[in-house]
């Protein structure tokens, strides 16, 4: 295999799925946070308090692991996309920019006095590093979603030609940064990630009511986990909904790919799972028909544009959009059914003792980052051929001073070297975890001593 | 010179470079000396003189890299692109260093701890050199076709110059180092230190001296603005007051004051450096019309003008809390509860 695109495609594939395990959890655990000291300051409870100092170490760990494989991210558009770079640096560098400006100073600075700052500052002026750093974390997720949604729909730029080539260029700043996905995208990604961090803490607190530990601390943490993950699963639906029928009007190729709807005038079928035949258009499943048109129309005849008004070589690769479309979509729901039942749960004071459903919330930590990524990879498989939706193609982006032998040794030692550390983060959560919380409150009282 | 948005923004990608070097500067010398420490005691006020910064200054590479994606996104595609495996090891260094300080203290056992202590220390002495490389073929000129696309290979970028420019980084990162933790430290560690503080300024000075009658002699290019405006002369001058004072202000114990002065001088320098690039940004060597200057390299004039608002409204507000948070945490580093 010596395909540079190719390569670059895995290696760009296998580096921001190992760093998208990491920004959602401090985003949503960013929200716990705020909330959590939010209580303590306000009722000077210490329960509250060791529950946010607990999570506060678990957050610098992810946060760590965030930032080593973040900065790969902005590094990989130069090395292995030179072509693509030239062509958007005006537009997409532009956000990238203004999120280091406006979103990773501010994270990474008050992260200091999250972390450290404890004994140093004042409890207000800790929980304002609180909110501002949960701030920080959902500003930069604006901006990288804002230059990803350009991709998608571009717009507020125009084709210019320049001495090296064509290129695009800003020609409203605001047009670009409001383009038609950019907000359909962010609330979809901010909910995903509230989600994530939602589940997490629940997943956490479940197991210590199993193991019968830490009782007042695991009760604490569901309550605000509990709120967080239903009101993010509620909105997710709203959100998705709200995307796909965005996604019909901008990126109808890649809205036909979500359900395999071939045919090219007629009503679109919603399927509940099923296999796409590529090679003979077709798809084998259970399908509710003309459903994908009336949640688009309001009208179950209505047509919807399928992939064969599009020629072969603009169309994404179907199956795989679909399957991770329909995976998502069901985890989705899923999440929806034990949130809500969790709350119920909660409310009637019934969780305490109900063994089954800690053991799912034990488990239900994988989902939302299941969902979250296989709604990149809706997204993004969706979105190919192209680079720049209708505009670049994938395979015309990559470097050209750049040789597969080069892009094979990167992505063997990305492929090593994130497998130790995800080996090592999962180790090293265990043991935080199986140390609990209690640790820190002794830690803390040696700290003032 | 004319004062257009393109000088502007070179100006801009330069102040943020150079924040970097300064501010993650320290933090690498601080991980290039690491390993000259025995005990763990030691090791963990290394770490944590930086604990509570590093992260944030690596941020200024982040937007530094981000702004040139922005403001001339030939040369962050040529660049990023030509020195790719290079790129690639300073990634994996960056990614070492910053895992090694947050993994380090996770754990009491001995051999997991020396293990994250060689990975900090070999990855910020990666890290401080092959920046020095890249600025050292920067200077030199790399191979571009017309097109701006890098026509040279791997080891065409190992050489000499390069080299020398690298080993002169790492000396210069770990004189700033050991100035910084003389600073952080106090009792036996910062005596200890300032054993080696001396010896740091030698080793900088020795490099710095053959790094600059190389460049005198191999690349008078990189002296021709200067040779046209005599006046700029007084920034080399500033550079070897500041570097001269260093020793005198150890001397007195004054570090906080050394420290300001290595600051000062890397600032001079890198700002000889961008006076003697001006108006090139990569140099291409041999074919010296392929160059990627501030104007073929550039976005929009609309573009420059709009990120300019943006760095107009962002970069204060960025120096007030980043003030504030290095002055919460001022003073000398004490180990507690949270510390790594």
């Amino acid at each position: 295999m010596d395909d540079p695109v190719l390569l670059s495609r895995i290696q760009f594939a296998l580096t921001i799925a190992f760093h998208y395990i990491f920004p959602p959890l401090s985003i949503g655990l960013g929200l716990f946070l705020v909330i959590s000291e939010g209580i303590y300051i306000k009722t000077r409870n210490k329960l509250w308090e060791s529950i946010t100092r607990f999570w506060v170490k678990v957050f610098g760990l992810i946060f760590a692991l965030g930032v080593a494989s973040g900065i790969v991210m902005e590094f990989q558009f130069g090395t292995n996309w030179a072509v693509y770079s030239r062509y958007v640096g005006d537009v997409f560098g532009s956000a990238l920019a203004a999120e280091g400006i406006f979103a990773f100073f501010l994270e990474s600075g008050f992260l200091a006095i999250l972390l450290f700052g404890w004994e140093k500052v004042k409890p207000g002026v800790h929980f304002l590093a609180t909110i501002l750093v949960a701030l920080g974390a959902h500003f930069s997720a604006i901006w990288i979603v804002v230059a990803n949604s350009w991709q998608q729909t571009p717009a507020g730029s125009h084709i210019v030609e320049t001495a090296t080539g064509f290129r695009a260029e800003i020609t409203d700043f605001w047009a670009m940064v409001f383009n038609p996905s950019s907000l359909d995208r962010i609330s979809h990604v901010y909910m995903g990630c509230w989600q994530a961090g939602a589940f997490f803490v629940l997943s956490v607190a479940a197991w210590y009511l199993l193991r019968k530990k830490h009782r007042d601390f695991a009760v604490g943490s569901i309550k605000i986990a509990v709120g967080i993950a239903v009101v993010a699963s509620l909105l997710q639906l709203a959100s998705g909904h709200s995307s796909a029928t965005t996604v019909s009007e901008t990126q109808p190729a890649k809205l036909a790919a979500f359900e395999g709807h071939y045919d090219e005038f007629g009503p679109a079928d919603l399927y509940l799972f099923g296999w796409v035949d590529e090679e003979n258009e077709e798809v084998l499943g259970l399908e509710i028909p003309g459903m994908l048109s009336w949640m688009l129309y309001q009208d179950s005849e209505a047509p919807v544009t399928g992939l064969k008004a599009f020629p072969e070589e603009d169309r994404p690769p179907v199956n795989i959009v679909f399957q991770a479309y329909h995976a998502m979509v069901g985890i989705g729901m899923a999440l929806i059914a034990i949130s809500l039942i969790t709350l119920v749960m909660v409310l009637r004071k019934k969780l305490w003792s109900l063994r089954w459903l800690q053991w799912v919330l034990v488990l239900s930590v994988l989902l939302p980052q299941a969902a979250n990524q296989l709604g990149w990879i809706t997204a993004e498989v969706g979105r190919q051929p192209w680079i720049v939706y209708g505009l670049l193609r994938t395979k015309d982006g990559v470097s050209e001073s750049v040789t597969s032998g080069e892009v094979w040794a990167s992505l063997v030692m990305f492929g090593l070297i994130y497998a130790l550390l995800f080996v090592l983060f999962v180790f090293l959560l265990n043991e935080k975890i199986k140390h609990g919380p209690a640790q820190v409150e002794r830690a803390t009282e040696g700290g003032k001593a | 010179m004319s004062l257009d948005l393109n000088t502007v923004w070179f100006a801009l990608v330069g102040i943020l470079l150079t924040g970097y070097a300064i501010l993650d500067g320290f933090d690498l010398g601080v991980g290039a000396l690491h390993l000259f420490t025995k005990t763990d005691t030691e090791r963990r006020l290394m770490i944590n003189s930086i604990g509570p910064v590093w992260d944030g200054n690596e941020v200024w590479l982040v937007t530094g890299g981000g702004a040139l994606f922005a403001a001339f996104p030939e040369v962050y595609a040529t660049a990023f692109s030509g020195f790719y495996l290079a790129m690639m090891m300073l990634l994996f260094a960056l990614i070492f260093r910053a895992v090694a300080i947050e993994f380090r203290s996770k754990r009491e056992n001995k051999r997991w701890r020396q293990a994250w202590d060689v990975g900090f220390s070999v990855a910020s002495i990666l890290g401080s050199f092959l920046v020095g490389v890249a600025l050292g073929n920067v200077a030199w000129g790399i191979p571009l076709d017309e097109r701006f696309v890098f026509a040279g290979s791997f080891l065409s970028l190992l050489n000499p110059y390069a080299l020398l420019v690298g080993v002169t980084t790492v000396a210069l990162f770990m004189m700033h180092g050991s100035i910084y933790v003389v600073m952080k430290t106090e009792g036996e560690l910062q005596k200890k230190i300032q054993g080696w503080i001396n010896n740091t300024i030698i080793f900088f000075i020795i490099c710095y001296a053959i790094t600059t009658m190389a460049t005198l002699l191999y690349i008078p290019h990189m002296a021709v603005n200067i040779r046209a405006n005599p006046w700029l002369f007084v920034v080399p001058l500033l550079n070897m007051l500041a570097i001269a004072n260093i020793p005198r202000e150890i001397h007195h114990r004054r570090y906080f004051r050394a420290f300001l002065s290595s600051c000062a001088s890397l600032a001079a320098m890198l700002m000889l450096f961008g006076i003697n690039m001006y108006p090139n940004l990569i140099l291409s060597n041999p074919i010296a019309e392929n160059s990627l200057t501030i104007y073929n390299a550039a976005s929009s004039q609309n573009t420059l003008e709009i990120m300019g608002i943006i760095a107009l409204i962002g970069m204060p507000v960025v120096l007030g809390y980043t003030t504030a948070v290095y002055w919460i945490f001022r003073g000398k580093v004490k180990l507690d509860a949270h510390s790594y």
